[in-house]
């Protein structure tokens, strides 16, 4: 291994005078032992399956239950409606963030970044700078490197699973994977990048996962869309100069930790939060029947 | 380190909704099936944790038994498997277990065709990365960490001298390694940690030893 926490991953970039991306890449050709040509083109394909999950998302969709679909289309005519306040471009991220769970809502292909549940986030937001930044394919390969690269970190270090960590641990990994990308991709540093990461999952931080009837969908969907608009702002801020007080290794660490003491119920297990609110309740009688 | 490649983070490529719940569910099961060989004539799946307590709502029966029907994570069949399954001629019990295990996504799954039967847990440990942690009633400690092979066999003599001899020829070396069995002359596994990839040549190689049940990758 290249490196085991961001500290050593943004000091190796700095180092080598390289994107985060290109020291992702470097670790998977030392493990994986393929070539630097078959590495690229498998995550082309990644990219691809992101972009038709988006695209179809944008058309429409519904999921089995009803519960979810639609959104990403109602958000799309809102922002042609030139009556947007927070911005088009963050709005767009979000459309987008909120298609592609909405097709993994309705069992649709979608490519898991780091999880399904939170497959949103990164290709939201990379599908909404793309329209500013105007990258080139690699670039938009290397987007997904670099977001490999700290959601790495945050699996080895912490955990990317709702039902060990929380939401914290989906979402929140995946908005502070999409906000160093962003950063990279709009011409940051790799310190700017962990910047923007710690900033995002500092404010991630303690969020539970609590699914409505232990569907991906209540309040997955709408967390996808806050967690893209959550990595947009942190990637601002962290390229406006901002700091995080807290070092992005401590924070990753901190959300462990939190992980670790939430009881069992904020833990996809569809018992507390919003799962057991009455609404949540009464939707899930009504999707799988009374218990028995 | 339990994850090792960028594609662990980025990936899989899926059918939703869940990556531990749906495509790791669909791993295990496929993980199962692979040990197995073949389609069984009946799979038992008991459900631990947060898989007993929401697998309704994330498709991980139909995922599990996709997987058992030897469909990938990204298999648009996944969603009808319990259907193709019955039309298969597999008989599916799934149970609903109390239990608390150390992983909240824990599945146990038991293929059975004939006299021929393994038995298997997995857990689901996120982002659709899965571990095997018994099969057979042996316990298995991979650290995820280095390549890893399973070997089953026979008890032998001479079985795993021929193994390692055939690792040492390619120079890998073992950095940890385990053989059990549960009876005496009767099916035995060898669980080999190394620290170099292990080639198709050198699998093929230890494929045609004698003795040799099944090998097959834990770890890549």
């Amino acid at each position: 291994m290249l490196f085991r926490n961001v500290a050593e991953l943004v000091e190796l970039a700095e180092n080598k005078g390289v994107k985060i991306a290109e020291i992702m890449i470097q670790q998977e050709i030392e493990v994986t032992g393929l070539t630097r040509d078959e590495i690229i083109a498998k995550m082309d394909r990644n990219l691809t399956v992101m972009e038709q999950a988006v695209e179809r998302g944008l058309k429409g969709v519904t999921s089995v239950t009803g519960l979810t679909g639609g959104d990403a289309v109602l958000l799309q005519k809102y922002i042609q409606s030139g009556k947007a306040l927070s911005g088009n471009i963050l709005l767009d991220a979000v459309s987008k963030a909120v298609a592609t769970n909405e097709v993994n809502a309705a069992m649709g292909i979608i490519c898991a970044t780091p999880t399904a549940g939170s497959a949103g986030v990164v290709p939201g937001t990379l599908f909404a700078v793309k329209e500013v930044l105007k990258p080139t394919r690699m670039e938009m390969i290397e987007f997904l490197f670099t977001s490999a690269a700290f959601g790495f970190v945050v699996a080895n270090n912490a955990s990317i699973s709702g039902a060990a960590g929380g939401c914290q641990a989906e979402v929140g990994s995946a908005s502070g994977m999409a906000a160093a990308s962003i950063v990279e991709m709009a011409g940051g540093t790799p310190k700017q990048a962990a910047e923007a990461m710690a900033i995002t999952l500092k404010n991630m931080l303690g969020l539970v996962c609590d699914p409505v009837a232990g569907l991906v969908e209540v309040p997955c969907v709408k967390r996808n869309a806050m967690g893209a608009s959550n990595a947009m702002t942190a990637a601002d801020m962290a390229l406006a100069g901002i700091t995080s007080r807290i070092p992005c290794d401590e924070v990753i660490n901190a959300m462990f930790l939190i992980g670790q003491t939430m009881p069992s119920a904020l833990r996809e297990t569809a018992e507390g939060g919003l799962a057991a609110t009455p609404t949540g309740r009464r939707l899930q009688e009504e999707i799988f029947g009374k218990k028995q | 380190m339990k994850y090792r490649s960028a594609f662990d983070i980025i990936g899989p490529v899926m059918i939703g909704p869940s990556s531990s719940h749906t495509a790791g569910a669909a791993r295990i099961g496929r993980v199962a099936r692979t040990l197995f060989g073949k389609q069984p004539s009946k799979a038992e799946i008991s459900l631990y944790g947060s898989f007993a307590k929401t697998y309704k709502g994330h498709g991980t029966d139909v995922a599990i038994v996709g997987g058992i029907l030897d469909f990938d994570t990204f298999d648009e069949r996944i969603p009808s498997a319990l259907q193709l399954a019955e039309e298969a001629g597999i008989e599916v019990i799934f149970t609903v277990e109390d239990t608390v295990t150390d992983h909240p996504n824990t599945v146990r799954v038991k293929l059975t065709e004939g006299d021929r039967d393994i038995e298997l847990v997995g857990i689901s440990i996120g982002g659709g990365t899965i571990e095997i942690t018994e099969l057979n009633s042996f316990e298995l400690k991979l650290s995820g960490e280095h390549p890893a092979i399973l070997v089953v066999h026979n008890d032998q003599f001479g079985v795993i001298s021929a193994v390692t001899n055939i690792l040492s020829k390619h120079q890998i070396n073992i950095g940890h390694m385990e053989v059990s069995r549960k009876e005496k002359g009767k099916m035995a596994i060898m669980v080999i940690e190394v620290d170099q990839k292990i080639g198709q040549d050198v699998m093929t190689e230890l494929e045609g030893l004698p003795n040799i049940t099944q090998i097959i990758r834990m770890v890549d």
